[in-house]
């Protein structure tokens, strides 16, 4: 499968202007092939969110390149192109639906890109049904609970057609109904859509359910992999301040003490499985 | 608390006033008021009235409200009638006291111009009772869009209106949370004297403002990412499609502004 995204060498510093700029993203390399889901895990400061702003060209690298399906981030006439193809989605639910009425809202990027309106009424109906709005496309988002709202967000960029969403941390501000809510959309948008997805996150649950996890320290990648693989390196993840999941962690913790178990452990039928090998007992 | 403020006074509905297509009603509006003002006989008042109140009924929304929306300016009003009252000299005397005196001029005018304004705020608050802000906005932009050739920001006001009124509730709730918060830190907000509640209203104040800034920076980024590029070459979801029953409301406007005109001609009083 070909890469939708290319980062070669990438440095960003804000403030190049100063005398000491503070440099964020010191040389990264990434590929990301097309229908991949990769979680971007990362402490705070670590350049998680820099590097998502660098995908859809809020930000543009000071030096080295950023290529998403083929487009230079730093190639300013092709930028809506670009920015189609690439949709972001924020944290903030609240401060990224412009309409006070759902389905207006999910249609802004359309109307921006000046789809007519046969197929702008479409495209709205479809991308609310995905998310599974479609019932409330006549709400107003204040009377929507911020899983709801962060759905309509994600809405409003897959009506867009983009072939990679970037997901800066859209359930930080959530609660564990509307997270379960809005990862459920995510995960259904590439197993059913082949979107690409790159999900900047600080949740571990979230990132061990990921094809693929890139840890983030200091602007630097640090690790690079599937969940299982990365989670197992319990020692590099303490050092720069990321927990592990539990049940990774205690399996961990009992190959340290001397079992037989292997590290790779990350989700909770797993553990038991291997619990239940190793002390020889039928559940 | 502050959840109960509705923004426009606007009351959902089915009546043909309300589906009437929010351009038209905006002209019509600017027709009725033209309408109000023509005429200098009570008759044509009278045939506005029933203009007005032919309207309301059809609007469906009780007459209460429309009492409702003149009270606050009742204070205006009062004064206007006793200018009109105590300084129009024309026509017999009917009363006088040292200078001031009534005259039956004064009483027609002041009459006359009270139930004039009556009339413009009812008439006038039914195109807000009817039309929801949004598409009150929307209803401006199109009517102004001719305004574009002479480089006038039809387009960017709209929008700026329309996110205002999206972030209304947010800031409310937001001002509620703000509020709750400084409480909790012991300011005074409903008590103490009026200086004290005007100073410690500056602590929510702040934070307000401080989030609305880090909001509208949020909100600027999302709308670049999902192509926003101002006015130029956007179409719109929302479709504003005239019907006939917007020409038959037209037509009947102008007939009663005919008839008031004519009215005005031809009738003594």
């Amino acid at each position: 499968m070909s890469n939708i995204i290319e980062i070669r060498d990438l440095h960003f510093s804000y403030d190049t202007e100063s005398e000491k700029p503070a440099e964020v993203l010191k040389g990264i390399d990434l590929d990301i092939a097309e229908g991949e889901f990769v979680a971007v895990l990362g402490h705070n400061g670590s350049g998680k969110s820099t590097l998502a702003k660098h995908i859809n060209a809020i930000l543009v690298p000071t030096s080295g390149k950023v290529l998403v399906d083929g487009i230079d981030t730093a190639d300013e006439g092709r930028l809506f192109e670009l920015r189609q193809r690439a949709g972001m989605v924020f944290q903030n639910p609240d401060n990224q639906i412009v309409s006070s009425i759902v389905e207006e809202d999910v249609a802004f990027g359309l109307e921006n890109l000046g789809v007519p309106y046969e197929e702008m009424r479409q495209r709205v109906d479809d991308a609310l049904r995905a998310v599974n709005m479609y019932e409330y496309r006549l709400h107003s988002p204040s009377q929507l609970s911020g899983g709801q709202k962060q759905r309509v967000a994600i809405a409003g960029i897959i009506a867009m057609r983009p072939r990679c969403i970037i997901l800066d941390e859209p359930t930080a501000m959530l609660d564990p109904q509307g997270r379960k809510e809005v990862l459920a959309a995510v995960h259904m948008l590439n197993r059913e859509h082949g979107i690409t997805i790159i999900l900047i996150t600080h949740y571990m649950d979230e990132a061990a359910q990921c094809g693929r996890v890139v840890v983030m320290d200091k602007g630097r990648v640090v690790l690079d992999d599937k969940p299982e693989r990365v989670f197992s390196q319990v020692d590099t993840l303490k050092k720069i301040r990321l927990d592990v999941p539990q049940v990774t962690e205690l399996a961990w913790e009992l190959k340290k003490a001397g079992c037989d178990i292997s590290p790779e452990i990350i989700s909770e039928e797993e553990c038991v499985e291997a619990l239940v090998r190793l002390l020889g007992v039928r559940p | 608390m502050l959840k109960d403020i509705t923004i426009g006074q606007f009351f959902p509905g089915n009546s043909i006033i309300h589906k009437l297509d929010p351009r038209f009603k905006i002209v019509i509006t600017l027709i009725f008021i033209v309408m109000l003002f023509v005429g200098s006989k009570f008759a044509c008042l009278a045939i506005g009235a029933l203009y007005t109140f032919l309207a309301i009924m059809l609007s469906g929304i009780p007459f209460k409200m429309f009492l409702k929306s003149v009270k606050p300016l009742l204070p205006f009003l009062i004064i206007t009638a006793l200018i009109n009252l105590f300084l129009v000299g024309t026509g017999d005397v009917l009363w006088s006291w040292k200078f001031l005196k009534i005259t039956t001029g004064g009483v027609n005018l002041s009459v006359f111009m009270l139930a004039r304004i009556v009339l413009l705020i009812m008439g006038s608050s039914l195109l807000t009772y009817t039309t929801s802000p949004i598409t009150l906005t929307d209803a401006i932009e199109r009517l102004l869009s001719p305004l574009k050739k002479l480089k006038f920001p039809v387009h960017e006001l709209a929008m700026m209106m329309s996110i205002a009124l999206r972030f209304i509730p947010t800031l409310i709730e937001e001002t509620d949370k703000i509020i709750s918060a400084q409480k909790a830190r012991g300011a005074e907000i409903d008590s103490g004297s009026f200086t004290t509640r005007a100073k410690n209203l500056v602590s929510i104040l702040v934070p307000l403002f401080v989030s609305s800034f880090r909001r509208a920076d949020e909100l600027a980024t999302a709308m670049e990412c999902r192509c926003y590029n101002g006015g130029d070459g956007r179409t719109r979801l929302r479709q504003l499609k005239s019907a006939r029953r917007d020409y038959v409301a037209l037509a009947v406007t102008v007939f009663f502004l005919a008839g008031i005109i004519a009215a005005d001609k031809l009738l003594p009083f």
